[in-house]
């Protein structure tokens, strides 16, 4: 079982702490809306670097997935550069559904959890669900706060894509919301009944 | 006598003001989301509400980015008509953008083309200029650095006249049950009605300037914003689209003739880090 603690030292939501790399089977207790912490290795990467990773797969035709990616979290995000002595000044999640395009084959060559913001594809909620994967959400606009969490960075490729290179950065106590869990909850679906009142 | 504007007194002031619009959020802003903190019921939305307005304060405090996405800059001369120009007075605003963002660490994302060559022009430019006339005497320049996520959450929609006012309202409510989750709510939403199809996304992108404490010009706007907010918060979806009473802090709407056969309308989305500010020159 998860190990809870406070979210953020607030009086709201108990948080479950996860170590990354995640594991499956702590995964599988996630339910969506439950509010996580993250700490460990965390990859970013967003719109171009999916459209490189995914021409680099097809070249490759099988195999592992490069960069050490296996059974990792990627976080769709494109960092400012460093400010303030921190590895960067501000990092938040961009819109998640612009990379619904690549997660479900990721999902299925091993990534265990995307992190974004905003609503997912049907595809990406059963990739979830084949793959024991889970979509977290993070606060956007919280970028400045959330750059406090992250404590170095390593461009691992992509380099000539600014932003968007492909980054393997390390997170302590990083806080999300799972999005959609491994049983295909969706969080989003879940306010949007409550507030329409079914 | 006509007082004439320069090139050099327009980047001076983009390069001054871009900076302060990346790290401190309006005042106006700021209020809002402490407000809606002190409303809030949902422990989940006034987790994300306590986030957003520490973020707030670790930003201004540490000169970082409110937000990573520190937007496309839109520049807007205002001119009134005692006020000349020359055709080269927004020559020296993609410098002036270039300058602010890289001695500010800011992120640079734009692509060169949106089709034929989406590399990184490697500086945040160029910035996307434009002038406006106006009847106020003097010049003021609008700054906003708008984020992708929600811009991509905008849309323009050219109804018929008999859609009316509900339809305006409907059509308005759609944009923010299909998109506000990928917007950053809580949201202030700028709402064009009015004009042509190319000239309304600018209604709308302008209405998003007027403060949040300052009322509409007149009545009927005035009770329109406030029908329109009280219905996008009856959605319910709240900070960060997690459930909650504000979805939105405020909603700004500008109307404007239009042809007899139109209805056009914007809805330019605006989200928690809404950083625009209108410096006079």
């Amino acid at each position: 079982m998860a190990e809870k603690c406070g979210m953020l030292g607030s009086a709201g939501q108990d948080a479950v702490r996860l170590r990354l790399p995640l594991d499956r089977d702590q995964l599988r207790e996630l339910r969506a809306g439950d509010a996580c912490t993250l700490t460990g290795p965390l990859y970013t990467l967003r719109d171009a670097g999916h459209m490189r990773l995914l021409a680099e797969l097809e070249e490759k035709d099988g195999g592992e997935l490069p960069y050490g990616l296996d059974g990792q979290a990627i976080f769709y995000a494109g960092p400012t550069p460093a400010a303030a002595g921190r590895p960067f000044g501000a990092i938040g999640p961009t819109t998640a559904s612009r990379m619904d395009f690549a997660a479900p084959l990721l999902h299925d060559r091993g990534i265990a959890a995307t992190i974004g913001k905003g609503v997912r594809s049907e595809a990406v909620r059963e990739a979830c669900v084949r793959n024991g994967a889970v979509y977290f959400v993070a606060v956007g606009g919280a970028a400045a706060y959330l750059a406090k969490c992250v404590t170095s960075e390593q461009t691992l490729s992509y380099d000539d894509l600014g932003t968007e290179a492909l980054r393997r950065i390390e997170v302590v106590d990083f806080p999300v919301f799972v999005g959609i869990d491994t049983l295909g909850n969706d969080v989003y679906e879940e306010v949007q009944r409550t507030a329409l009142g079914l | 006598m006509s007082r004439v504007i320069g090139k050099e007194e327009v980047a001076d002031l983009v390069r001054e003001a871009l900076p302060k619009l990346a790290f401190e959020l309006p005042s106006d802003i700021q209020a809002g989301l402490a407000d809606a903190l002190e409303r809030e019921t949902s422990p989940r939305a006034a987790e994300v509400l306590r986030l957003l307005v520490e973020n707030a304060r670790i930003a201004r405090e540490d000169r970082v980015a409110i937000c990573q996405d520190t937007g496309s800059v839109w520049v807007c001369l205002e001119i009134g008509p005692d006020v000349c120009i020359a055709g080269d007075v927004l020559d020296g605003v993609d410098e002036a953008v270039a300058y602010a963002y890289t001695e500010g660490n800011l992120r640079k994302s734009l692509v060169r083309d949106a089709l034929f060559d989406r590399s990184n022009t490697g500086d945040n430019t160029p910035a996307f200029a434009e002038i406006h006339t106006s009847e106020l005497p003097g010049a003021r320049v609008h700054l906003m650095c708008k984020g992708g996520g929600s811009d991509n959450a905008s849309r323009v929609v050219m109804l018929t006249p008999s859609a009316g006012r509900q339809g305006i309202i409907e059509a308005v409510l759609a944009c923010v049950r299909e998109k506000a989750a990928n917007a950053c709510p809580p949201l202030i939403i700028g709402v064009g009605v009015g004009s042509t199809f190319d000239k309304v996304a600018g209604l709308a992108k302008i209405a998003l300037m007027r403060p949040l404490d300052v009322p509409a010009p007149d009545e009927m706007t005035d009770a329109l914003e406030r029908e329109l907010l009280e219905a996008v918060n009856a959605t319910g979806i709240g900070a960060a689209a997690l459930g909650g009473k504000t979805t939105a802090i405020g909603v700004r709407v500008k109307t404007a003739p239009c042809h007899i056969a139109a209805l056009p309308l914007a809805v330019n989305m605006g989200c928690s880090a809404m950083r625009r500010g209108t410096f006079e020159l």
